[in-house]
């Protein structure tokens, strides 16, 4: 009963605080897969505040749109952990049915978007009345979540299947099916819902739609990967984010341990950027002057200047960083 | 009828007739030819009733999830014979118009089944064979390899020696053919890779029950002073292929060194804890379904089924030459939880794959090791490489 109504607390107050952003140093969280925390940086200086425990294997994690909540897949515990960003105390969990790994929240806040790997659904979660809404069936081991500028569609991909499922949100219907190359782990749409870029990573292909006024996606085109000196085994597309103006794509190549640049209208490779060990999810900072990506095998994240398109410095956080979401 | 109604009808039963044109129907066969054998050392061995047909559920339910987004069902129907009557239960799989079949069996009833199913022109997988053999002069063009051979089995082992600089080995070899088979192609191995084989002893297999009331005792017993006065080495390398001792070796040797090969740090395909690569997932959704640990021909059996789910997906093909076709064309690719795509041979329909060093309870590594490479593929750095193999079923 204590529980629910501090909740309700600051349920309201995130919805009150959404015209007011605070003024304050910007925060970045890092899930560590194997040290069970969440670690805590300052945007500006880089240092670690903080490292709190986030529950059993963290992986997915993303903010509320006001940046008051921390929302964290607990895989192993089968549960969306939610966090206050100030105090880090666990405020409340959310059902997301089984090993919950990657999600995606709705622009509005609610609600969220979950991929359960070992039920091949999307589980659909109010944020605010802590339920699920609804399942959705989709291929095999779903994992990547993206969802369109004007939240019309979430795109699930399903790694087993090697399909990019796109779900209506008003119907939880799959409208539309597109094959991708082996291993789809990541869909991520440009700021104006008009592309849409999924990445395979045993494919090594990052697989380029177009997306039409109402919804529907047409394959525009692959985007493959090569590194002097690197077996082409290892360059394995994870992670991908593209700069709000639809300009730029950053894809992390897993255990290349490297991120590539590439022009997000021509689909060219422009470069490489060295970065620490089994490189796997990306997050921009909200005014997009860095680029944040964890790697998963150093126990570090590298923050690249996105302007200059060079590493500027690695931090050392857990125990094997799986994701990153910052906050202003 | 007015004309406009006319078109609309003509456009919706064109409509059907199209989405009618994809729809397909797989239907394929696991066929287990079980053999008398002693029982295993350990109990853990034990071949259970579902063994490799467990593997043939879990691909059911993972191409038919892929298949309802478009229209393809599969049903895959699972037989366990004798060597007897392995023609008879092949002549009825074959006969009910099933030309996808995946086969374990020994070497014998293998080639005899698959020249048998060659006839009606059907596909076989090879999901429990390691002889090298048949992927050499005793290759057949309508068999594909996902089992590995004993020699990428033997090179997985070895690479993983050479990268620990243990590169003196003790071979101990079951005095069988099944032992010098595997033996073979570890003397190979070590040729290959610049190992030495400074003792090449054989255990004689004298028969007798396998488990006995504290057997232990005489073991602890025998062995020691079976592998004493060894010249120095590095590692004990076990060639077991009829599990009749090297389960016996780890802890009794006499010099205390490390045991590979058929005990101690075994090659295999798959084990249930084997974790990395997502594979996690796999295991949870096999456990769930069987209720049990995967093995390795369970992994095998699944791995080919996926095979065909693949073709089937991208090539809009069940018929068994364009499997064939697209499983050997640069085109195909898959996931299978090893890290790296796995693809075929085209030059003797063996599965390019990673092999997991597996000690009994974790994967402790896997081959190939890091700086062994090869100007093709890594994968290649393990097995019979092309010029190598005598196989001309493929050219």
């Amino acid at each position: 009963m204590r529980t629910f109504a501090t909740c309700g607390a600051v349920v309201a107050l995130a919805a009150g605080s959404l015209l007011a952003a605070p003024a304050m140093a910007g925060k970045a969280f890092v899930s560590n897969e194997k040290g069970n925390t969440i670690t805590v940086l300052d945007t500006e200086t880089w240092e670690v505040l903080e490292e709190f425990p986030g529950g059993n294997r963290p992986r997915g994690i993303t903010v509320s749109p006001d940046g008051k909540l921390l929302y964290v897949c607990a895989s192993d515990d089968n549960i969306v952990r939610v966090f206050d960003t100030e105090t880090y105390e666990e405020v409340f969990t959310l059902p997301s049915g089984p090993d919950p790994e990657l999600f995606v929240l709705h622009p509005s806040g609610n609600p969220l978007y979950i991929a359960n790997e070992d039920d091949n659904l999307v589980t659909v979660t109010d944020t605010e009345t802590r339920t699920i809404l609804a399942e959705v069936p989709v291929g095999v081991e779903p994992e990547g979540m993206g969802i369109s500028a004007d939240a019309k569609f979430v795109v699930n991909t399903s790694e087993t299947t090697n399909m990019a499922h796109f779900i209506s949100t008003e119907d939880y219907e799959i409208k539309h099916n597109v094959l991708v190359d082996q291993r789809p782990r990541y869909a991520q749409y440009t700021a104006d819902g008009s592309r849409l870029f999924v990445t395979s990573e045993i494919g090594g292909t990052v697989t380029a739609m177009d997306i039409a006024e109402d919804g529907s996606p047409e394959v525009i085109g692959k985007i493959s990967f090569e590194v002097a000196g690197v077996e082409p085994e290892w360059l394995q597309p994870v992670g991908a984010k593209v700069t709000s103006d639809g300009k730029r794509l950053f894809v992390a190549l897993g255990p290349a341990n490297r991120v590539a640049v590439i022009d997000a209208q021509s689909l060219e490779v422009l470069d490489y950027i060295l970065v620490g060990q089994r490189v796997w999810q990306l997050s921009f900072t909200p005014d997009e002057k860095y680029l944040l990506t964890t790697n998963g095998n150093s126990n570090d994240i590298t923050i690249i200047d996105v302007a200059s398109e060079k590493a500027i410095k690695s931090v050392q956080v857990g125990q094997q960083p799986w994701g990153v979401a910052v906050i202003e | 009828m007015s004309a406009r109604l006319m078109t609309l009808f003509v456009a919706a039963t064109l409509c059907l007739l199209s989405f009618k044109a994809m729809a397909i129907d797989v239907k394929s066969a696991v066929l287990r030819v079980d053999y008398q054998t002693l029982l295993s050392i350990s109990r853990y061995d034990r071949q259970q009733d579902d063994f490799g047909f467990a593997g043939a559920a879990l691909a059911d339910e993972d191409n038919s999830t892929t298949g309802s987004f478009l229209g393809h069902t599969y049903e895959t129907t699972t037989v366990a014979t004798t060597p007897e009557e392995a023609e008879a239960a092949l002549g009825e799989i074959l006969s009910s118009g099933i030309k996808l079949v995946v086969i374990l069996a020994r070497t014998e009833e293998l080639l005899r089944l698959t020249d048998q199913a060659a006839e009606t022109g059907a596909l076989v997988f090879n999901a429990s064979n390691a002889d090298t053999t048949l992927r050499n002069d005793q290759c057949r063009a309508n068999l594909l390899h996902i089992a590995p051979s004993n020699a990428m089995n033997a090179d997985a082992v070895a690479q993983f020696a050479m990268w620990k600089r243990w590169d003196d080995w003790f071979l101990v070899s079951g005095g069988n053919p099944e032992g010098q088979v595997i033996a073979d192609a570890y003397r190979r191995a070590a040729t290959k890779f610049g190992a030495k084989i400074v003792e090449d002893r054989t255990f004689e297999d004298t028969g007798g029950s396998r488990r006995s009331d504290s057997g232990h005792v005489l073991v602890q017993k025998q062995i020691p002073t079976d592998t004493q006065n060894a010249d120095d080495h590095d590692v004990v390398i076990a060639a077991d292929g009829t599990d009749f001792f090297a389960r016996y070796l780890p802890y009794h040797v006499w010099t205390p060194r490390a045991v590979m090969g058929s005990a101690g740090l075994r090659p295999v395909t798959m084990h249930g804890s084997h974790e990395a690569w997502g594979a996690t997932q796999y295991q949870t959704r096999f456990e769930a379904l069987n209720g049990r640990f995967v093995k390795s021909e369970d992994y095998n059996v699944w791995l080919a089924l996926r095979v065909v789910g693949e073709a089937v997906t991208r090539a809009n093909t069940a018929a068994p030459e364009g499997v064939r076709d697209y499983a050997l064309s640069d085109a195909f690719e898959l996931a299978a939880f090893k890290g790296q795509k796995v693809t075929f041979r085209t030059w003797n329909g063996q599965l390019r794959q990673p092999i997991l060093l597996y000690d009994g309870s974790i994967t402790v590594s896997v081959s190939p090791q890091e700086g062994f490479l090869h100007q093709r593929s890594v994968l290649d750095t393990l097995g019979l490489d092309q010029p190598e193999s005598n196989c001309t079923a493929f050219n």
